[in-house]
């Protein structure tokens, strides 16, 4: 198949960017959207062309790496998938795909479409963890978890981090992501006691990056490549409002 | 507490799910008043009469109205604050189609009520100041005869329309500002905030339907068809 293909090129953080045309001949309908990048790529480089740079890492759509605007939809026009997930056979022979990095006010795009995301891995540092001491791991009956509670926090924990929350909510909001976070941690034993603290420092770092209100469109839970539920930024508005009344 | 927790984008939002879900509970109450207006022509003159002048006299309605006025303020405010600090901070792509993955009615709920804000004025200017410092004749009863005031101000169909289509902005920005609130205010349990929200849809159809029913209802049976 053939595509013309829009692309969002920036030298650097601080240069102005814009959309420049490149066209693809034999673009197989089974490459992935990343393989399909990589054979532009490799026509720039041997045209002698600076290629187009994008993070990506396991390309199995669960490291979070890989994120851009496809089509002006975050990871492209297939709910639930990485971009590394999507394939070539999503569009038609003959089509503009435009492509975009994820954008937010706490994303600085940082060369094409590579963003930086360190906002996120601030958040999880303001309080994402849990103040454990490391050494032997403890007997298992030690602290009872039930298969449904397991089950819960992991669903919460499966968050990647890839930002698609952020790039397609109205508002830059980082709800989703930092509920995520707060709602694993509160649903185990281990988590649950510092809930108050955690909820406090990440809620305030996260207005500190420069994220959005969340106006609860649920478009993020629409994007998530996990399926994160909009039921954790619940979560977190509840633990929020409990921490801050409570708070001494 | 600190200034600072009152200033985070969740408390915010928590003022604009209190103020919201207060005026939500005060719609109910309104349109319970105002259903008698569908009495009969002539029951209907007296109930309402009495009950209006009930409302005007009752020093826990008057507290109770100010909460009303602090909730409009507020909600007003608030959502103006919100919207200007997200206009700063959202991205703005080249191509966008991010569309596609919510509903429309959740994403402008600003303009809808930037819409309702419009309507209120004119709400309060036609009915509330001129019951209150107009010239509003008397009924038989020695009542201040607000029945006579709902006859005339509907008594042109456009003005009806008006009504009928502000409250269709009211319906679709219920229909997500309900939702919305009681998210924002933390119910968590998946199976209750499934029910919630069915009842959230059901209320925001009664409150449309009901609110836009009697203008209606109304211009027909004393200019229109059906008189």
């Amino acid at each position: 198949m053939k595509i013309h293909l829009k692309i969002w090129r920036q030298k650097n953080a601080a240069a102005e960017g814009k959309m420049v045309d490149y066209d693809l001949d034999k673009v197989d309908v089974h490459m992935s959207f990343l393989e399909m990048m990589d054979t532009l790529n490799e026509q720039l480089i041997l045209k002698g062309e600076i290629p187009v740079e994008f993070d990506h890492d396991c390309r199995e759509g669960i490291c979070g790496a890989c994120g851009m605007m496809i089509n002006g939809q975050a990871h492209g026009p297939v709910a639930g998938l990485t971009a590394c997930q999507l394939h070539m056979r999503e569009f038609k022979d003959g089509e503009t795909i435009y492509v975009e990095p994820f954008r937010a006010l706490a994303f600085p795009v940082k060369r094409d479409l590579k963003i930086d995301r360190s906002a996120f891995d601030r958040i999880i540092q303001s309080g994402g963890f849990i103040s454990a001491n490391t050494g032997q791991p403890a007997e298992a009956n030690t602290l009872l978890v039930t298969h449904e509670e397991a089950e819960s926090a992991f669903d919460s924990a499966a968050c990647i981090g890839c930002g698609a929350c952020v790039a397609t909510c109205k508002n830059s909001s980082a709800a989703l992501f930092t509920s995520a976070k707060i709602s694993h941690l509160a649903k185990l034993p281990q988590g649950e006691k510092e809930t108050a603290k955690r909820v406090l420092k990440m809620v305030t770092r996260m207005d500190a990056e420069g994220f959005g209100h969340c106006s609860n469109t649920e478009a993020c839970e629409v994007k998530c490549p996990q399926g994160i539920s909009v039921l954790n930024i619940a979560r977190m508005n509840w633990e929020y409002t409990k921490a801050a009344v409570l708070k001494d | 507490m600190k200034v600072a927790i009152l200033k985070s984008t969740l408390s915010r939002k928590n003022l604009m799910a209190l103020t919201g879900l207060f005026l939500c509970f005060f719609l109910v109450i309104h349109l319970l008043g105002n259903l008698q207006l569908l009495l009969p022509a002539e029951r209907a003159e007296g109930s309402f009469n009495y009950y209006s002048d009930l409302l005007s006299g009752n020093i826990f309605i008057m507290m109770i109205s100010y909460v009303l006025y602090f909730s409009l303020i507020a909600h007003a405010v608030d959502a103006l604050v919100i919207t200007l600090k997200n206009k700063k901070v959202a991205a703005k792509y080249v191509y966008d189609d991010r569309k596609q993955v919510s509903k429309w009615y959740s994403r402008n709920m600003g303009i809808l009520g930037t819409i309702l804000l419009i309507f209120l004025v004119l709400h309060f200017k036609d009915f509330w100041y001129l019951y209150k410092f107009g010239a509003v004749p008397v009924d038989k009863e020695g009542y201040k005869n607000l029945y006579v005031v709902v006859l005339y101000a509907f008594k042109s169909w456009w003005y009806v329309l008006l009504y009928v289509c502000a409250m269709l902005a009211l319906g679709y920005h219920l229909l997500h500002g309900f939702k919305s609130a009681v998210r924002t205010l933390g119910l968590y349990h998946p199976r209750y905030a499934s029910y919630v929200q069915i009842f959230g849809v059901i209320y925001s159809y009664a409150i449309t339907i009901g609110f836009s029913v009697i203008p209606v209802y109304v211009h027909l049976t004393q200019y229109g068809l059906w008189n």
